[in-house]
């Protein structure tokens, strides 16, 4: 860095030009092979892997029960959404999921907040927020079950719980790490608290916040799917558990296909947006 | 020296605060008598750990004083007010904010401007400062010394009566340091706000200022002070003047007192830092 001052700096001041741009100083310019590198070398390590496993598949030392290939599995997962239930079952956890993780979002982000502002608060939920983070709250299914039947209600009560936690504490996190520097600065110029905590706070906490998010996905499908393999009627944990206990082994792997599908693309929806939001941050590659 | 033309006047300010590790009262300055006068350009220096800074954040109302008073044109310091504009030593830039945003951020902070004419001024600022063209940069895009750039035009636009400095170039390699002095002056001189600057630079001291006031070691106070009577503008070169190098002496000597302080005088003072 004080090498750019160096020579960028007092030129610019004598002259008024514009300093030259990092970029143009770059002695090598990546390839554009470079570029594309992360997503060639990702692609040939899965169809490498998919391979292997149709090899070891097809030689068949152990039946399509136990052992099927990924070429069985995309067979039955095509099957899959040749039947009407299927659209039923995406439907029915989809909702769950929809509700329970937007409520998640909603209650967190603000339990999170607050907690993170108001530091009585946070004392108060501390004993609470740190209990349930450290028990899996799948073992409240049983008790969600004789509360709230083998409905929707149940599983939408877990992935609530499951994405929840995640949240608040990422987000109290953001608020916590806010940096002293810029708190001084602002009270320096008197801000008041509301804008300190919107332009200073709140936008700081944005990549936390954006983390727990993600990390709630992952804790809200575990949910959905735990659920529904305990007790349910419709929905594509269920329709795992029941083609494991009927050996269609293809068919609960294109299932179990779904989720871990459903799970990659809102991981990276959400990597997109928060990608979106630091594009301040000179990249690092 | 008390005089009631006075912009800024302490008088007997003392600061202490807790230091919650150790559970000991920590007296950062004692017993500062100082005034600034309407558009003087004051430096402070002292040795490290003097509580200059301290001070300064208390003029900036930050911090309360535990005694004496603190007067910014007659009127009692309590809290940070848009009379008073503090340029950073660590720049402390939103780095989700453009160059543009962060120069608004006072004004914003302070609810003083509404939003169109505070991005037209802070465009004329952000030239003034030798910024134009970096508008849209972000602060990670910048060096250094652009960031204490955007640091400074972020306070010249609240328009304050008073601005204060803390130690803004400190972090920067000499060569950014000198020049920034330079320009600092330039901008100065077409405002001549008051401006109270702290340092541990002498040198920096001198070329800036109208008077230079030395603190003694924690818990500061003032032990002199020197009018420095070099004719502006300043280039660069006065730095090398016979007059500057006599003042740089006798600052340096009036430190050096105060480093090479007995050790007994040391231990029944405050705890170490």
């Amino acid at each position: 860095m004080s090498k750019e001052v160096l020579l960028g700096e007092p030129f610019a001041t004598r002259t008024g030009d514009r300093i030259p741009a990092r970029e143009t100083r770059s002695v090598v310019r990546p390839s554009r092979i470079k570029q594309y590198e992360p997503l060639v070398i990702g692609t040939f390590s899965v169809v490498f892997a998919l391979t292997a496993w149709q090899l070891v598949a097809n030689a068949r030392i152990y039946s399509v029960l136990f052992l099927p290939g990924p070429w069985d599995v995309a067979q039955a997962f095509v099957k899959l959404f040749q039947t009407d239930d299927i659209w039923l079952d995406i439907a029915t956890s989809g909702t769950e999921m929809g509700i329970g993780y937007g409520m998640a979002i909603a209650v967190g982000l603000l339990i999170g907040l607050l907690m993170g502002w108001y530091t009585r608060f946070q004392y108060a939920l501390d004993p609470f927020v740190n209990f349930f983070y450290s028990t899996p709250r799948i073992v409240l299914i049983p008790l969600f079950i004789l509360w709230f039947g083998i409905e929707m209600t149940p599983k939408i009560a877990v992935i609530f719980l499951g994405a929840l936690f995640p949240i608040i504490i990422n987000t109290m996190a953001g608020v916590r790490n806010t940096e002293a520097a810029l708190l001084r600065v602002a009270r320096s110029f008197g801000a008041s608290d509301a804008l300190i905590f919107r332009r200073v706070v709140l936008p700081g906490s944005v990549p936390f916040i954006l983390t727990g998010f993600r990390l709630g996905i992952g804790h809200a499908l575990t949910g959905v799917v735990v659920a529904e393999l305990i007790a349910a009627k419709h929905g594509v944990g269920q329709l795992i558990a029941i083609a494991g206990q009927t050996f269609q082994t293809p068919k609960m792997l294109a299932g179990v296909l779904l989720i871990a599908g459903t799970g990659m693309l809102l991981t990276t929806l959400l990597q997109r947006i928060e990608n979106r939001f630091q594009s301040w941050r000179p990249q690092i590659k | 020296m008390y005089d009631r033309s006075a912009k800024l006047a302490a008088k007997g300010v003392g600061i202490e605060y807790w230091l919650h590790r150790s559970k000991t009262l920590f007296t950062a300055v004692k017993g500062v008598d100082l005034a600034v006068r309407p558009g003087e350009f004051l430096a402070i220096v002292g040795p490290s750990g003097c509580g200059k800074t301290t001070f300064l954040n208390a003029v900036d109302g930050l911090i309360p004083i535990a005694e004496g008073s603190l007067t910014l044109d007659g009127r009692e310091i309590t809290k940070p007010g848009p009379d008073r504009a503090m340029v950073f030593q660590q720049p402390g830039l939103l780095p989700w904010r453009t160059v543009l945003g962060n120069v608004i951020f006072g004004v914003e902070a302070q609810g003083s401007m509404g939003k169109r004419e505070a991005i037209d001024r802070a465009k004329q600022q952000i030239e003034l400062v030798g910024l134009k063209g970096f508008e849209d940069a972000y602060p990670l895009e910048l060096s250094g010394g652009m960031q204490q750039r955007v640091n400074l035009a972020r306070a010249l636009l609240t328009n304050p009566e008073m601005l204060l400095l803390d130690e803004p170039f400190a972090a920067l390699d000499a060569q950014t340091r000198e020049m920034m002095q330079l320009e600092l002056l330039k901008i100065w001189s077409q405002t001549r706000k008051t401006a109270l600057f702290i340092t541990h630079d002498i040198k920096e001291a001198i070329y800036l200022s109208d008077r230079v006031i030395v603190f003694t070691r924690r818990p500061g106070r003032v032990k002199n002070e020197l009018e420095i009577k070099l004719s502006r503008p300043r280039d660069l070169r006065v730095k090398r003047d016979p007059q500057f190098l006599t003042y740089e002496d006798e600052i340096w000597e009036s430190i050096q007192e105060e480093l090479a302080v007995p050790a007994e005088r040391l231990m029944k003072g405050v705890p170490a830092a």
